[in-house]
């Protein structure tokens, strides 16, 4: 227990723009075919420095087949919420799910991210007992503790029962149980994040551990059964209060983006693919008069590709679908970023006016049939995939990995792991960085990434930027 | 309840008091200050309320709720011993239990150092409940027992001195009643004076880097203080009984 708050602990996003650069940026390695343990590269992102874009401390895990994906801190700028009215936490232990295995990591990353090492392993038996749930997936710090998504219910295959948020102790990790009262109509699960003050979550569809585990299933896909809806809940009570189906044709509606200033009351999710034409699109959600509402605010066309670039799964379609996979939105709220993972494009929105983004940037990188090289010459694998924007967004990090298995149906040459950085101009404008190119040991492909002090997808506020 | 507040000024015998009297009013509104500067008991909400609204109102709505809540939370801890206090042959039982539990609370305090998270769970619309809740589970309420039966001792309202008489008994029962309500008004009042000065001078002139700059954690020393004033409660007591 600490005597301040941690200095990376921020009351509002525009004080969390003024902090400090990040120094470090954390990577999550899985090995696709589960030959090696997984593990956690922390990379030198501070320009300047000897070991610049290279990794420069690795924890490996000590199991196989834990499949990274997604991960977070213990505790972010959310211990400040005035209603915890206890501050003295520390960003200090990075929580990393096996999606595959239900088995839980804690690293400790001081006293120096260079000696991170693991502090506790959950075993995946824990989770199954205490939450029923299983595949857990977005970790979440909230001002009472860890909150976990999970993909999966019980049983072997996941699909006993809805998946759904648990809630860990911030401090001692202990699995507390599950967040849910009464869930409503929800029943599959991605991602989730919340308004604190505003008192309010939003949940996100992916689909079942059978629909995902060993790849796409082409005719669930074509028969609409993944994920198409998003469920607003009562923060506090955690009650389901509104369901909304985005049309069974938007298949599977993945990262949850709110504002981050909660005087802001909306935010945007991205939809992967609409089955109707490949195209993939943007939605903004937002709140008003109590109830929610969501509306397609920008679509992604499809480009069209001889059948010989097209991976056997796309060579029925004759062309590329843009496949939104990811999507960030920077700490002042005013630039979305959109991962094209299919084209392999990285789109920057303005949506400094949410219901109508615009266009202000992008960079072509990889693709299935593009095949975009870096601007230094080496070749960039696969698509852009999971982005994290630095706090003042002038920096903005993706690597190149979906899921194993899906990426061996996309891309069956091979993905190995890379991370780039482009810069972003003032106004907006988006340039790779040549002396950024971190490209990680063989048979390791590379997934989230998390900023020393935290980034735009991780950390909640409970006071306005003005 | 407030029968027993008019009852005080025809009730206390104000000439008489004891000389301790000026420090319990001291140790009264120097406990306000302390609670109503510790964020931990709210002001961070108001300023938080008054930025979400963009309002000065809200920020001000939100000190009442503040206020209401700990007021409910201090007069619910005094009022139980306001009633015991008319059990004449069990006085000095009651001060020495109310010492013990004050002392025992701050003990509990140092050891089970972690911090009740599910306050966090309190919807942010019920500020009442929350500050309510808060003054509880942290002991604010308690911390005023001792002071309170200071104040009751040294306006001879502990029936010690009083006939047996029904009638006198009702009376004072009536009196040591308007006295908690005047301890947790007065505690209140002061807290919510220093609490809501802090966030107003947050919310217009200081800004919010304060919230974090100015948040230090008091674990040890409101646990401490626990023990200090139930510690300083039972001296007196002790030393009043020769």
């Amino acid at each position: 227990m600490t005597m301040r708050p941690d200095p990376t602990f921020h009351a509002s996003p525009k004080l969390a723009m003024e902090a400090p650069a990040e120094n470090f940026a954390y990577t999550l390695l899985l090995s696709p075919d589960f030959s090696k343990p997984d593990a956690l590269a922390v990379i030198d992102v501070k320009p300047g420095s000897p070991t610049y874009s290279q990794i420069v401390h690795t924890v490996t895990m000590p199991n196989k087949g834990d499949e990274f994906h997604h991960f977070g801190w213990n505790a972010c700028s959310s211990a400040l919420s005035p209603l915890a009215g206890h501050a003295f936490i520390e960003r200090r232990y990075l929580i990393i799910p096996g999606l595959r295995s239900s088995r839980i990591y804690i690293i400790d990353t001081k006293p120096d991210p260079t000696k991170a090492k693991i502090h506790k392993i959950i075993e995946p038996e824990e989770v199954f007992k205490k939450t029923g749930y299983s595949r857990p997936h977005t970790i979440h710090c909230g001002p009472d503790g860890i909150y976990v998504s999970t993909l999966g219910g019980g049983g072997k295959d996941g699909t006993n029962g809805p998946p759904g948020v648990f809630i860990m102790d911030c401090e001692t990790f202990e699995v507390l149980g599950r967040w849910e009262i009464d869930r409503g109509r929800q029943t599959l699960h991605y991602d989730f994040w919340w308004n604190l003050p505003r008192d309010y979550m939003v949940t996100s569809e992916w689909a079942l551990p059978p629909q995902f585990e060993n790849g796409i299933v082409p005719e669930d896909l074509l028969a609409n059964k993944y994920g198409h809806r998003l469920h607003f809940w009562d923060l506090r009570a955690r009650r389901n209060v509104q369901t909304i189906d985005l049309g069974a044709n938007h298949q599977m509606a993945l990262e949850v983006r709110p504002a981050h200033d909660p005087v802001r009351e909306y935010g945007f999710v991205g939809v992967v693919v609409d089955t109707t034409n490949l195209e993939a699109s943007i939605w903004t959600w937002w709140r008003e008069g109590g109830t929610f509402h969501v509306e397609k605010t920008a679509t992604i066309q499809p480009e069209p590709a001889p059948k010989e670039k097209l991976p056997p799964l796309l060579q029925g379609f004759g062309a590329v679908p843009p496949l939104v996979t990811d999507i960030d939105l920077s700490m002042d709220d005013r630039f979305l970023y959109v991962s094209c993972w299919g084209t392999g494009e990285m789109r920057q929105y303005d949506v400094s006016d949410p219901r109508k983004p615009k266009l202000a940037g992008s960079v072509h990188i990889g693709g299935i049939a593009r095949r975009t090289p870096h601007p230094n010459g080496k070749a960039f694998a696969a698509g852009p995939q999971m982005v994290e924007i630095s706090r003042d967004g002038r920096r903005v990090y993706w690597t190149n990995s979906l899921y194993s298995t899906w990426d061996d149906q996309f891309y069956p040459d091979g993905v190995p792991g890379v991370e780039v950085m482009a810069n972003v101009g003032r106004d907006g404008g988006l340039e790779l960085d040549k002396d950024y190119f971190v490209s990680f040991p063989d048979g390791y492909r590379a997934h989230q990434i998390r900023l020393e002090g935290g980034d735009c997808s991780t950390d909640s506020f409970c006071y306005p930027s003005a | 309840m407030f029968d027993g507040l008019l009852l005080l000024p025809v009730g206390l015998d104000w000439g008489h008091a004891s000389p301790a009297l000026g420090w319990l009013w001291l140790a009264l509104v120097a406990s306000g200050f302390y609670h109503g500067v510790n964020p931990g008991m709210g002001w961070p909400l108001a300023v938080s309320a008054g930025l979400m609204d963009k309002s000065p109102r809200a920020l001000f709505r939100a000190l009442w709720a503040l206020a209401a809540g700990h007021l409910l939370a201090t007069l619910l801890v005094l009022l139980p011993f306001a009633l015991l206090l008319v059990l004449a042959e069990w006085q000095r039982s009651i001060q020495l239990v109310a010492s013990l539990l004050v002392i025992g609370f701050g003990v509990y305090r140092l050891i089970e150092r972690r911090h009740p998270r599910t306050l966090a769970r309190i919807p942010p619309t019920q500020l009442a409940l929350w500050s309510f809740a808060v003054a509880i589970a942290h002991g604010a309420a308690l911390m005023l027992v001792p002071i309170y039966l200071g104040l009751c001792q040294a306006f001879e309202l502990d029936a010690g001195h009083a006939a047996a008489g029904a009638l006198m008994k009702a009376n004072l029962v009536k009196a040591s009643l308007g006295m908690a309500v005047l301890v947790s008004v007065v505690h209140v009042a002061a807290m919510i004076s220093a609490g809501g000065c802090l966030a107003w001078l947050v919310y217009r002139y200081l800004g919010l880097r304060l919230v974090s700059r100015s948040w230090f954690n008091l674990d040890v020393i409101w646990a401490t203080s626990l023990i200090v004033v139930g510690i300083v409660a039972l001296a007196f007591n002790v030393s009043s009984w020769r």
